[in-house]
């Protein structure tokens, strides 16, 4: 069964100039943790506001839990728990009188759904007289969830959850959205961290309003139609540039410690190739591989390809 | 020898009885693309802060391009340029505008102004979009004008603080050329990045964790000194017993 269903969304602001979301179709089955993976303005909070009644679409259809987004929007609001980008709990309320207010909005107590948020919870209790707006990023975003999770929703939206925030509390943070999901919580979540997509079950790549890929993170890594390289010299910043003058190269681009490349076509030895031309160029350090892609390779493949068509 | 442009000795920075920043040493060269890394908490702002000039040590010494952080704030001010992730330029200006704005207030030189403008708006390729607003310019322009205007009066040093959060993995790339480009120039970059694929790109990296200053190399040595095979293995290694990352 699928928990959310966009059909055909589109959504433009500035009288039609912009679209923000143009003709996505979508489906989120139940249970799932499903991530939005896009940079910023690539539509992923306006999708949020839709799925969560809080914009109308200009064109299509969507559905949470079986209900229509715009006919059964109060309905949809008991089920659904949303965590916005933007941090939007009550900066002079403390963590607990926080906590309290949401449980008292939706008609429950902190005491009833304990369990849901016992968790998180318990990580910020020692801060329950501390004021919102005095808590460290990582803590306000525990207290965020716990109030998006206080009233027991079967669907939550997460938009953008780790934004700016380190790795380590990145990675404990997917460990939290881990046990929610075994809680049988459908979850929908945003980021703009490639890296983090393969932490979800399924993911869509989305960029300038269009769903660019949709499927489980290891079939869109597969799906990769072309051999990929690994480069490194000791001067990385000139065999990029060197690459890039070659005619067999099709994309060349920097990927942490190593380069990243592709051919116009896979060629048997193309490898030896590439390594005799950076030796011609006087290069040194230098190593040459074939890896498997990632899902930021098959994003920007996606991406440049996306802008040779639009022109 | 290189030059240093940075130097900081036992830098420390105290509010009431905490230690923001614990006596943290290191020097940047000129020239070098300077990563510094931490937690959320571990001080990072509050150390750039002070090598900017808008805010006074507790104790320890340092100089920015030459100039005492206590005694010459306004002059290591002249001498550096500043982009954050939170976007600065002003968006009902345009872009020649924020351009003229920007080198008016580094006390250029309408002459200087002009002539600059002409040879960035035309690297830029920005030559149709010159006089439009900045507020109609996608997100990814918007960051490499910002970089642009930065380094605009050319500082000696540029300090970025998460420039490139939540920009396209392609226009991500595009900005860390810019990046080099500006380093190879002889400017030094002073950076923060939650990406770690980021930190592989700079010559050296700290990683600054409650308060102090836990590793400093380059990347490949930081990588073999703890046995990791990428940056972000290394960062969180040190990063995961922090005692402030959670209050």
């Amino acid at each position: 069964m699928n928990s959310v269903i966009l059909e055909g969304v589109t959504k433009t602001y500035n009288e039609g100039k912009v679209h923000a979301v143009d003709n996505v179709s979508l489906q989120v089955k139940s249970g799932e943790l499903f991530g939005l993976i896009g940079p910023d303005g690539a539509g992923k909070t306006s999708i949020f506001r839709i799925l969560t009644t809080l914009l109308l679409a200009d064109k299509g259809t969507a559905s949470v839990q079986g209900l229509d987004v715009v006919k059964d929007y109060r309905k949809i609001r008991d089920k659904i728990g949303y965590m916005p980008g933007k941090f939007s709990l009550y900066q002079d309320l403390t963590v607990k009188e926080n906590l309290t207010f949401f449980a008292t909005l939706f008609g429950t107590t902190i005491a009833e759904n304990y369990e849901v948020i016992k968790d998180i919870y318990d990580q910020i209790k020692p801060f329950n007289d501390r004021r919102a707006g005095k808590l460290s990023g990582g803590m306000k975003q525990k207290l965020a969830l716990c109030c998006a999770l206080i009233h027991k929703p079967e669907v939550l939206f997460l938009d953008e959850p780790t934004t700016g925030v380190d790795v380590v509390s990145r990675r404990e943070f997917w460990d939290i959205l881990n046990r929610l999901k075994a809680q049988g919580i459908t979850i929908m979540v945003s980021t703009p961290y490639m890296d983090e997509a393969i932490l979800c079950e399924r993911i869509a790549l989305i960029q300038e309003g269009s769903i660019m890929q949709v499927d489980t993170p290891d079939q869109i890594i597969q799906s990769y139609p072309v051999r990929l390289y690994a480069a490194k010299a000791d001067d990385i910043y000139k065999l990029v540039q060197d690459f890039r003058t070659l005619d067999t190269v099709d994309s060349c681009y920097a990927f942490g410690e190593y380069l990243h490349l592709t051919m116009k076509a896979d060629k048997p030895g193309d490898e030896a190739a590439l390594l005799q031309f950076a030796q011609a160029h006087g290069h040194k350090g230098l190593e040459v591989k074939a890896i498997e892609p990632g899902i930021e390779d098959t994003f920007i493949r996606l991406m440049n390809r996306k802008t040779q068509t639009d022109g | 020898m290189a030059e240093q442009v940075i130097i900081c000795k036992e830098l420390t920075k105290r509010f009431g009885d905490f230690l923001a920043v614990d006596k943290i040493s290191f020097e940047v060269s000129r020239g070098e693309i300077f990563g510094f890394l931490g937690a959320n908490g571990a001080g990072k702002t509050t150390a750039m802060r002070i090598l900017c000039g808008l805010s006074y040590p507790t104790s320890g010494t340092a100089t920015v391009a030459g100039f005492d952080v206590y005694k010459q704030q306004e002059s290591i001010k002249r001498n550096i340029g500043y982009m954050s992730q939170k976007f600065s330029l002003y968006e009902n200006l345009t872009i020649l505008e924020n351009i003229e704005f920007y080198g008016g207030v580094y006390g250029l030189s309408r002459k200087t102004i002009r002539e600059r403008s002409d040879e960035l708006i035309t690297q830029l390729g920005l030559q149709q979009e010159s006089r439009k607003l900045v507020g109609e310019l996608p997100l990814g322009w918007k960051q490499k004008l910002a970089f642009s205007v930065a380094i605009f009066h050319r500082p000696q040093i540029v300090f970025l603080d998460e420039p490139t959060g939540g920009v396209d993995p392609v226009t991500r790339r595009q900005f860390w050329d810019m990046i080099y480009a500006a380093a190879a120039a002889g400017i030094t970059v002073f950076v923060t990045t939650h990406y770690m694929d980021e930190a592989e790109y700079c010559n050296r990296v700290t990683i600054m964790v409650d308060g102090r200053i836990e590793a400093l190399d380059a990347p490949q040595a930081l990588k073999a000194r703890f046995q990791a095979n990428n940056m972000e293995e290394v960062f969180y290694q040190l990063a995961r017993g922090a005692k402030r990352s959670s209050d």
